[in-house]
């Protein structure tokens, strides 16, 4: 890796490996470049140099994400210490808009990997599971925008979430069983518990990603708005 | 059949129409004798009253005049309110057909006795009454009660399918009716292309109000609904403007005259008016919220303030020849958010009530009004002109759907599919606008005036029932992709961080995007726009005023469990033993797996909770009355078996753990004080208030334990699924009968036998029940637990 991305067969490779358009790589290795000042890799404080991000209550969090071992698929558990282009990539392609070309079980995986990356922000300390303590921090950290909303709130919030996750996935545990956390499978049920309880009209796997929640539909929507333009208008 | 129906079911109305009739006839005696004294001797007591004034004092006068037209109108509202009430007397009505059929029948039949008496009918609707006093409470509403955030996200989709759509549909129908009277044969010569325009534009606007039922019943996707919504808020206001300057082209100029700078000017003329008008209610509601952060010492006066200023900024907006319409809705949407947290519970509840207390009169009395003027000889009927309206009417509509949403759906992650354009396409259905517009045409501008209102009565009445009474069958019919929105905390919150998430994203590859948009907004709103706006120290934000209402619930639960343990423990042995309860049988599992699904958060549904004609009862009103019922029923129940703790018991608290008011440490207290308070306001009952501080207590009490455990215990989550259970059924309008017989016959699963067993075999000692935080991390801690929480259901009578 280093800065010799601009080679075609290395950007092929690339889109091969990301899905994204060499376009979009062009524009995504320019932004690269400007946040790591022309370094090969980018470290966590490269990311204080985007100032809009400053202002974002989960900052630490999405930072994080972006050296998370599990999203670059790179390991169980653990931080990266910097990251290079084709990292900083894996990570956007996450967010990558669906293509109408795809089929039903691509859309559904792309689907689950933007929620797993999601829940990877939840589940900080990688066991799988998302703990009450996790939540919290969580929850507490998506408040702290507002001087208002002291802690307290914040945790019951969390305490009240957990319980109602465990609610929806209660059917499925022995009664003695004590609810550790969430794990990815409560947590896709969690946000999708209506398609087992009401869809029961509509059994085909098409309806899986019909009636799936509102965020799976955002993560789709944002991936398209986001960086399906980027290629077009990206003001770098 | 619907007719007789009604009939049989509302007597009042046929008493209060004959009360009115009494009246008017009274009223037309006395123009009449009025008239005639000068030529006839006066035969009553009329004459001394109107003829001999200086006369001595008559014992009984009748001055009908004097209190002519409110009595009249209050007349009317009240023959509209009552047949609404026929209306929903008889459940399955509003079910089989929307009620501005039944509006529209009764009507008729007011109309028709009028007529048949030689009636004059009473002056509701002229121009100036129905853009002054009948519409802005109309748009108000439905501005006031948009879903703000799916609006916003589907704005574009939204923007260019109301706008572009209305604009296509009117100019469509028009030039095509232009055409149909060309043909020499339909005699329609002497109706010119801008009378077609106008016409058309009036036409097009539809009024999906009563579709927006259908949907929410039949609970379509949040898309679909979206759209509609849009299309019945945007609508009417683009064809009132697109009305207002083809009128304004049609004063000017005979037809020969119009220019191509006229043409632009007007086109100009439309996104001034459409853009400034918005412009206007931003600004009126910015000013109004900014007066509620003010008004806490005069509470009683919020509700006027909100009101006030959005017919201000009608009033304003059309003083300046701008969109009153766009403005109000402006208005209503931009103040919502801050005035919603400004004003005080009660009032909040009072200008929502009052809101739709409003619209709902307008619109039936506009409704009703068009049935009367059905029946009459003020019709002209061209089969020719008519029955080509109608088609292009579909048409059209058809066209522009397919062709609109065919290119929207280029820009879209999530596109329409065909069944939602057909269904979006079916729901054109005219209402009450479109029928003020026509009956509002200038006689002297429009000589065939009577053909257009009879060309669009016809439209109405086969969209408003052909249309309207088909639609619910033909959504189940077709099983349009149903609803997937539906609020859960950990919904909220996952939607929350993905929001965050992405707008991160964006910011670190440098894309100014669609989420940075509503990012950058919320900033602004939060850096500038709510400190100025609203007052301070209130703790605001969706996820709290959610978790709020989760914690109302809770309460009852809390109550609800405290009642059950009070008379489920009260024997002097409240020994419990920790003992391991038997697997549940799959059987079990499933029940439990069924109510929970079935039941759980339904009563909450924030987006899609839209009516147009009534407000959903309160659940914290509901919610309150009931905490007072239980809360009197446990004071009764102690006060008999000598208990101190009306919900003492463990059991009884063991839900403030998570779901409690945050509010015991100190420094809270400026937000307890407001917690408090409208709690109070929600039912002023000091039965409320003394739950609250009993909960502080416990709460308080509960502290220390509570920062040990982490993990939650299965157990009591079935009691908490089991108590959300009775919330539904509580809260949700079903027959309580219904209620009880899901428990009684939950009852006799063996499951609770067995519950039952062990509980009489129980020897532990109450400490032992109250040491909760020892409970958490014990293995075996939680079977106690499980057994009180099925306990009550086994008590429950």
């Amino acid at each position: 890796m280093g800065a010799a991305h601009s080679a075609s067969a290395e950007v092929r490779e690339l889109e091969g490996k990301t899905g994204f358009s060499s376009d979009q790589i062009e524009q995504l290795h320019r932004r690269f470049k400007q946040l790591s000042g022309d370094q090969p890799t980018i470290r966590k404080e490269n990311f204080n140099n985007v100032p809009d991000l400053e202002l974002n209550p989960i900052r630490s969090k999405i930072v994080r994400a972006f050296f998370d071992n599990r999203n670059l698929r790179k390991g169980p558990t653990g931080l990266a210490d910097e990251i290079n282009f084709e990292d900083f990539l894996t990570i956007m392609s996450y967010f990558r808009p669906i293509d109408t070309t795809m089929g039903e079980e691509q859309v559904e995986l792309s689907r689950k990997e933007k929620l797993r990356f999601l829940f990877h922000m939840y589940d900080s300390d990688s066991d799988g599971r998302i703990t009450l303590e996790e939540y919290r921090n969580v929850v507490e950290e998506l408040l702290s925008g507002n001087p208002h909303i002291e802690k307290e709130s914040a945790r019951s919030i969390a305490d009240g979430a957990m319980m109602e996750a465990a609610s929806v996935c209660v059917g499925q545990m022995e009664p003695d069983q004590v609810y550790e956390g969430i794990t990815f499978e409560d947590f896709l049920k969690v946000g999708t518990r209506y398609r087992w309880g009401q869809g029961n009209n509509r059994g085909s796997p098409g309806s899986v990603v019909a009636e799936e929640s509102a965020e799976g539909q955002l993560v789709r929507n944002s991936s398209s708005r986001g960086l399906g333009e980027a290629g077009a208008t990206c003001p770098l | 059949m619907g007719l007789q129906m009604f009939m049989t079911l509302s007597p009042w109305n046929w008493l209060l129409l004959l009360t009115a009739l009494e009246c008017s006839e009274a009223s037309s005696d006395l123009k009449e004798s009025a008239t005639s004294t000068a030529q006839h001797v006066p035969n009553a007591w009329f004459a001394a009253a109107s003829s001999e004034p200086d006369e001595r004092i008559s014992v009984f006068e009748l001055d009908y005049d004097y209190v002519q037209i409110p009595y009249e109108v209050t007349l009317w509202i009240l023959l509209a309110s009552l047949a609404k009430i026929g209306f929903h007397v008889y459940h399955r009505l509003p079910g089989l057909m929307p009620e501005s059929c039944l509006l529209i029948l009764v009507g008729v039949l007011v109309g028709g006795i009028i007529f048949g008496t030689d009636h004059k009918s009473p002056p509701v609707m002229d121009s100036s009454i129905y853009f002054l006093y009948l519409l802005p409470p109309i748009v108000l509403e439905s501005g006031y009660f948009m879903p703000t955030r799916p609006f916003f996200e589907n704005f574009g989709s939204i923007l260019w399918w109301a706008g572009l759509g209305a604009l296509v549909n009117a100019f469509g129908i028009g030039l095509c009716l232009y055409l149909i009277c060309q043909v020499k044969a339909f005699g329609l010569g002497d109706v010119n292309l801008l009378q077609n325009l106008l016409f058309g534009s009036l036409i097009s606007s539809v009024d999906p109000m009563a579709v927006l039922a259908v949907f929410q019943e039949a609970r379509v996707n949040e898309q679909l609904y979206m759209m509609i919504f849009g299309e019945a808020l945007l609508n009417d206001g683009i064809s009132v403007v697109l009305y207002n300057i083809l009128i304004a082209f049609i004063k000017m100029h005979t037809f020969e005259d119009i220019e191509a700078v006229d043409i632009l000017a007007g086109c100009a003329r439309f996104v001034v008016v459409g853009v400034g008008g918005v412009l206007f209610g931003i600004v009126f509601g910015f000013i109004s919220a900014f007066i509620t952060r003010f008004t806490h010492n005069v509470s009683a006066i919020e509700p006027l303030i909100v009101f006030m200023f959005s017919y201000l900024s009608y009033l304003a907006a059309e003083t300046l020849y701008l969109s009153g319409i766009l403005a109000i809705t402006a208005c209503a949407v931009t103040m919502k958010k801050y005035v919603e947290e400004n004003v005080s519970q009660k009032s909040y509840t009072t200008i929502k009530y009052f809101m739709k207390m409003l619209s709902s009169v307008s619109e039936t009395l506009i409704f009703i009004f068009m049935g009367v003027s059905t029946v009459g000889k003020n019709h002209e009927w061209n089969w020719a002109f008519i029955c080509f309206t109608l088609v292009f009417c579909q048409i059209w509509r058809a066209i522009s759907v397919f062709a609109l949403f065919y290119v929207s759906n280029q820009f879209r992650t999530f596109p329409f599919s065909i069944k939602d354009q057909c269904i979006i396409f079916y729901s054109g259905v005219r209402g009450a606008g479109t029928f003020s517009l026509a009956f509002l045409l200038p006689l002297s501008l429009f000589p065939r005036k009577k053909l257009f209102v009879t060309a669009t009565l016809v439209v109405i009445y086969f969209t408003t029932f052909i249309q309207g009474i088909t639609i619910g069958p033909l959504v189940r019919y077709l099983d349009v992709k149903k609803t997937n929105k539906k609020e859960s905390i950990n919904e909220e919150l996952h939607i929350r961080l993905m929001d965050h998430l992405k707008a991160g994203i964006e910011d670190v590859c440098g894309h100014w995007g669609h989420y940075q948009v509503r990012d950058k907004f919320k900033k602004f709103d939060h850096r500038y726009l709510r400190k100025i706006l609203i007052r301070k120290n209130l703790p605001k934000s969706s996820i709290v005023s959610l978790y709020k209402k989760l914690e109302m619930k809770q309460a009852i639960e809390m109550v609800e469990t405290g009642i059950l343990s009070s008379t489920a423990f009260s024997v002097p042995h409240v020994a419990q033993r920790i003992q391991r309860i038997k697997r549940l049988s799959p059987e079990d599992v499933e029940s439990m797996r069924d109510i929970l699904t079935r039941n759980l958060y339904q009563v909450r549904q924030r987006t899609l909770s839209y009516n147009k004609y009534n407000l959903k009862p309160q659940t914290s009103e509901k919610q309150a009355k009931e905490i007072l019922i239980r809360r009197q029923n446990t004071l009764r129940e102690s006060m008999r078996k000598g208990h101190s703790l009306p919900w003492g018991k463990p059991a009884g608290t063991k839900n403030i753990r998570y779901l409690s008011f945050p509010y015991s440490n100190p420094p809270s207290a400026g937000r307890d004080a407001r917690a408090a308070e409208s709690t109070d306001d929600d039912s002023s009952d000091p039965g409320v208030l003394s739950l609250k501080f009993s909960t502080h207590s416990r709460v308080a009490s509960l502290q220390k334990r509570r920062q040990t455990q982490e993990v939650i215990p299965m157990r009591r989550l079935h009691r908490g699924g089991k108590a959300f259970n009775f919330g539904y059924q509580r809260n949700a309008s079903q027959e309580e009968d219904v209620g009880a017989g899901r428990r009684v016959a939950l009852r006799p699963k063996p499951l609770f036998h067995t519950v039952d067993e062990e509980y009489e075999s129980g020897g532990e000692s109450e400490e032992e029940s109250s040491a909760v935080g020892s409970r958490w991390t014990a293995d075996h801690g939680h079977s106690r637990e499980h057994h009180k929480s099925h306990s009550p259901l086994l008590r429950r009578k």
